[in-house]
């Protein structure tokens, strides 16, 4: 047979057959996914934050739609994701509560007292673990921006030695929660504008010594609010967000300013 | 070559150490650099490389014994192992995302990463320069792509020590994983002498 010949029908023959192959498999081991499934992917905010506890927004659109998982999991999507997941899924959209990162300290450079000074490389989770921390207090802010760096919507910088969060771009992704190596940042209602921010356990005089704004467990916000919703637990006062009135009492008695009142400037 | 326990062994050291695809025969570097950023992953690309280069052996040995060298067509090994390779990985693909959802969700994604990567191709070449029948090919996939896992994993590892150390600005990123790939297979020269072949 002629060599050229032989060559082109043996490549091209091998090709043919490992198409025709490839064509039955795929038929045969064709798998149908649920259109929701694209849809719902779409619908959600894309960001692979891992807010709904989820790996990814992949993962959380499967859960969605196998029923696994609540539609309104995705927090940077807020209202406008939950409306169209539940096109989706068919399903009545519930009120989702507006999320917000919130830092429970105070410690501007100033107020709480330092150790030494840091010189190290410039993260937190480098520094607490020096002694404790440059700051004397140990359940502080550290202030070198380890949430500023994983936030991916520019929400966050360090003023005084403290993290500052805009809480307009803030989507309550909770990112920086978990990045934090000292949990100073919680996911708060957005609407709940009283906060105790304050979260030394250290006996009362322990904690005035090293902070100015620490909470010393004095109890006055306890008899102060009427609607049962601060208490002093571990040596800090804890507000019950679902109790509480934004009334602000408790903002007025605080002898240490450790309960703070977000004032809107709009 | 016959089938002995001694041969077994040697042979298996030769693949995985002392004629280690990545570190003395420099194939698979792209994935060996690409996906090396986590030891998970790189994990993951090596188990998956280990069952392509293993199926790959089998079938390029068959299409090479049985199809090209009684019609004279050895010339053509390389293009149709390209062929083979390609269209065997795509079935997997298939084939496991229907089966085996759990190994697709684990592997799956390397497997396409894997449809033009040279140490597939240069196992099966090799293969055939060697003149290794159908049991000593597969060994020499299944042994040569564990020498890939090893040397993959290794990397990793390190990389993920990189990740925290202070390297000088220059250096930073790929440079220090090419010095570093160039300092493990200097170390991997010393497993030269244990070579039979």
């Amino acid at each position: 047979m002629n060599p050229i010949l032989a060559a082109v029908l043996v490549l091209g023959g091998m090709g043919a057959i490992f198409g025709l192959v490839l064509t039955f498999a795929s038929k045969k081991f064709a798998i149908i996914e649920d259109e929701r499934l694209s849809l719902a992917r779409e619908a959600l905010a894309g960001a692979n934050c891992g807010a709904c506890g989820y790996p990814g927004c992949d993962a959380y659109a499967e859960a969605v739609i196998k029923g696994e998982a609540e539609i309104n999991l995705c927090t940077p999507g807020g209202q406008k994701t939950l409306e169209a997941l539940s096109d989706v899924m068919g399903a009545k959209a519930e009120q989702t509560e507006a999320k917000v990162a919130r830092v429970l300290c105070q410690g501007e450079t100033g107020v709480v007292k330092q150790r030494y000074v840091y010189n190290g490389p410039q993260t937190c989770h480098i520094a607490v673990g020096m002694a404790g921390g440059p700051s004397m207090c140990a359940w502080g802010c550290v202030g070198l921006g380890d949430c500023v760096r994983v936030c991916r919507y520019d929400a966050m910088k360090i003023e005084n030695g403290i993290v500052v969060i805009d809480e307009d771009k803030c989507t309550a992704c909770g990112m920086c929660v978990k990045e934090c190596p000292r949990s100073v940042i919680k996911l708060l209602p957005k609407k709940a504008l009283v906060a105790a921010r304050c979260q030394n356990a250290a006996a009362p005089r322990d904690a005035r010594a090293v902070c100015d704004k620490a909470c010393i467990a004095c109890k006055r916000c306890e008899k102060a609010c009427q609607f049962d919703a601060i208490h002093v637990i571990n040596n800090c006062a804890v507000i019950d967000p679902l109790k509480c009135t934004q009334c602000g009492e408790c903002v007025n008695v605080c002898p240490t300013k450790c309960i703070d009142q977000v004032v809107y400037t709009e | 070559m016959t089938f002995t326990l001694s041969n077994f062994l040697l042979f298996m050291v030769n693949c995985i150490l002392t004629n280690n695809f990545i570190f003395s025969r420099y194939l698979g570097c792209c994935p060996f650099l690409g996906v090396s950023n986590k030891v998970e992953t790189a994990a993951g690309m090596g188990i998956a490389v280990t069952f392509v280069m293993g199926l790959a052996s089998l079938f390029t040995y068959v299409v090479y014994h049985y199809i090209l060298l009684p019609l004279g067509l050895s010339y053509l090994d390389t293009i149709s192992f390209i062929l083979v390779i390609a269209s065997l990985v795509q079935f997997v693909e298939m084939f496991m995302k229907k089966s085996m959802p759990a190994l697709y969700n684990a592997l799956g994604i390397y497997l396409p990463l894997i449809t033009t990567n040279c140490a597939v191709l240069g196992v099966t070449i090799l293969n055939i320069d060697n003149n290794y029948n159908l049991l000593w090919s597969v060994l020499n996939g299944v042994f040569g792509a564990l020498g890939f896992l090893l040397a993959i994993v290794l990397m990793a590892g390190v990389r993920e020590r990189l990740e925290s150390s202070n390297i000088p600005e220059t250096f930073k990123g790929f440079p220090i994983s090419l010095i570093i790939a160039g300092l493990m297979s200097v170390a991997f020269l010393g497993f030269a002498g244990l070579g039979v072949n």
